[in-house]
C-alpha cells in the first residue's frame, strides 16, 4: 500500500508526509503523473487561496490526472484547501472552477456567520475559524473506523463548503454547521487538518490508508 | 464548539529551552524535543518555538530541532524569532512549522506581513507584539522588549490584521514574568480592535489566571512558558479546571 502526496507547489507537506511515515504508511511527496498512477491512494493537500492553488494544479499538469484517477475509483483524500478543490467551484476572490468531483460550492464564512449573528451561539465568532473543534458524525463511514464521535480536530480556514448536504459525513459547530468531512464514491475530503489533529487525526489517516 | 487553547512556549537558544524573567537572566530548563513530547502527551493544543539564537550554528541547531519535533508531534507548531524576510519564512516552513510568528522583523519592514500572507496565506502569519504602557498609552516594543518604537499598540494590531496576519500573540511586558495574572485591560483593548484570534501572553502564575483570562470572550488562547516548564501548573489539570468553569476544552 502506497500513498502519493500530490505536490503542486502549495503548502507545507512535511507534516503530512511525517504523519504517514509515523504510522508506518509508505508515502511519497510527488509532482509526477506516473507516481500518481502507480500509487494506491492519493492525498491532495493545500493551503492558501483557491484561485492560486487551482491554477498551480493546472500548471503542474496534475489537474486532469487527479480527475482521471478519481474517476477510475482510486481513493483520494483532499485536506483543507485540497478538500475545497474537490468541489465544483469557489467564490474566493472571484469565481474559480474546481475539480468537480463533489457537488457544491466553497464560499466565505463571514457573511453566513453574520447572518446568524443575532443568535447567541455565533456572537463574536471570528474568521478565520482557527482552532480545535469537535467533529460530529452524521453518517458512519470506514474513515471513522478508529474515530469517536465528538473528538476534536484542528481547523484553519475562512471559506467553507456548502450546498453539499448529500455528500457530508461530518460537521463541526461554529455558529453554523461547518462542513467537516465529505465523501462521494472513492473521494473523501476533510476541511480540518488530520495531520495536525493529534492522535485523533492520525487515526483518521490510518483508516484512510486501510480503506 | 471551538475550544480555548493552551499553548506552551519554548524559547530555544543553542539547542536548549530557556526562559527569562522580564526577558533578562535566562536560565536553562530542558531539551526542546523532550519537552515538546511531554507537552503533546499532556494535551497542549499547540506549541510555539522561539529561536533566540544569535549564531549561525545555533540557527542550524534550531532547524534540526524543529524537524525532529515535526517528525513525531502532530499538533500545530508556530515558529518565531529572527524572522525578517520571506526566506526566513521558507526556511522554517520547510522544516515543519505551520505558522510563522513575526515581531521585530515586521516592525522593521511592515510590508513583510502582507508579502508573507500573500505567499503563504493569512493562516500562516502570526503577528507577535510586545506591549508596554508608556505615559498611559500602549506602546509596541521591539528587540525582545528593549526598545520603545513609539508605535501605538492598537493601531499596530489593526495594521497587522489588515495586512493579513491571521492571529495575534499579544504579550504584556508589564505583566510578563511577574506571575500575577494576564494583562486583561490591555488584552481586551486589542481584542476589541480586531477580528482575528487573540493569543494572550505574559503574566500567568496559577490556574485561576487562565480561568479569569477566558472569562474575557475576546481571548482565544493562552500562551505561557515558565509556569508550564516548572510544572507549577499541569496542562491536563488546568484543562479540567477550565472545563469545570464552563469552558470548552479539548480533553
Amino acid at each position: 500500500m502506497s500513498v502519493a502526496i500530490i505536490d503542486y507547489g502549495v503548502g507545507n507537506l512535511f507534516s503530512l508526509a511525517s504523519s504517514l511515515h509515523y504510522l508506518g504508511v509508505e508515502a511519497k511527496v510527488t509532482a509526477k503523473a506516473d507516481d500518481l498512477q502507480a500509487a494506491d491512494r492519493l492525498i491532495l493537500p493545500g493551503v492558501g487561496a483557491f484561485g492560486d492553488a487551482a491554477a498551480k494544479l493546472r500548471e503542474s499538469g496534475l489537474f486532469e490526472v487527479v480527475r482521471q484517477q478519481a474517476a477510475a475509483g482510486k481513493p483520494l483524500l483532499g485536506i483543507c484547501l485540497g478538500m475545497q478543490l474537490l468541489f465544483d467551484k469557489s467564490l474566493e476572490y472571484g469565481e474559480h472552477t474546481g475539480l468537480g468531483l463533489i457537488g457544491g460550492t466553497v464560499e466565505a464564512l463571514q457573511p453566513d456567520l453574520s447572518a446568524y449573528a443575532s443568535t447567541e451561539s455565533s456572537f463574536g465568532l471570528k474568521v478565520p475559524h482557527i482552532g480545535w473543534n469537535s467533529l460530529h458524525i452524521l453518517r458512519d463511514d470506514p474513515l471513522f473506523r478508529y474515530f469517536k464521535d465528538g473528538e476534536y480536530v484542528y481547523y484553519v480556514h475562512s471559506y467553507y463548503a456548502k450546498n453539499c448536504e448529500a455528500d457530508t459525513l461530518a460537521v463541526s459547530d461554529y455558529g453554523l454547521p461547518v462542513t467537516g468531512v465529505v465523501r462521494r464514491g472513492s473521494v473523501w475530503g476533510t476541511q480540518f487538518h488530520p495531520e495536525k489533529s493529534g492522535a485523533a487525526g492520525l487515526r483518521l489517516l490510518q483508516a484512510f490508508a486501510e480503506i | 464548539m471551538i475550544t480555548k487553547r493552551l499553548i506552551p512556549c519554548l524559547d530555544v537558544r543553542d539547542g536548549r529551552v530557556v526562559k527569562g524573567l522580564n526577558f533578562q537572566g535566562l536560565q536553562d530548563v530542558a531539551d526542546p524535543v523532550e519537552l515538546a513530547r511531554f507537552y503533546n502527551e499532556a494535551g497542549a493544543d499547540e506549541l510555539v518555538f522561539y529561536d533566540i539564537t544569535a549564531s549561525v550554528e545555533g540557527r542550524a541547531m534550531f532547524v534540526d530541532i524543529l524537524r525532529r519535533v515535526a517528525a513525531e508531534i502532530f499538533i500545530p507548531l508556530t515558529v518565531g524569532g529572527g524572522i525578517r524576510s520571506l526566506e526566513d519564512f521558507d526556511r522554517v516552513l520547510k522544516c515543519g512549522a505551520d505558522k510563522v510568528s513575526v515581531n521585530s522583523g515586521a516592525i522593521a519592514n511592515p510590508g513583510l506581513i502582507a508579502e508573507a500572507a500573500q505567499r503563504y496565506g493569512n493562516q500562516c502569519v502570526v503577528l507577535s507584539m510586545d506591549v508596554k504602557r508608556v505615559n498611559g498609552r500602549l506602546h509596541i516594543f521591539a528587540k525582545g522588549g528593549r526598545e520603545d518604537t513609539g508605535l501605538d499598540a492598537l493601531e499596530w494590531a489593526e495594521f497587522g490584521v489588515n495586512s493579513g496576519a491571521g492571529e495575534l500573540v499579544v504579550n504584556s511586558i508589564d505583566t510578563d514574568g511577574v506571575k500575577q495574572g494576564f494583562d486583561l485591560p490591555m488584552l481586551d483593548a486589542v481584542a476589541a480592535r480586531v477580528q482575528v484570534p487573540i493569543i494572550a501572553s505574559g503574566g500567568a502564575g496559577k490556574a485561576e489566571d487562565f480561568v479569569e483570562l477566558f472569562q474575557h470572550s475576546g481571548i482565544d488562547a493562552g500562551l505561557a512558558a515558565s509556569i508550564f516548564h516548572h510544572r507549577q501548573v499541569e496542562i491536563g489539570d488546568l484543562k479540567r479546571r477550565l472545563q469545570e468553569a464552563g469552558l470548552e476544552m479539548r480533553l
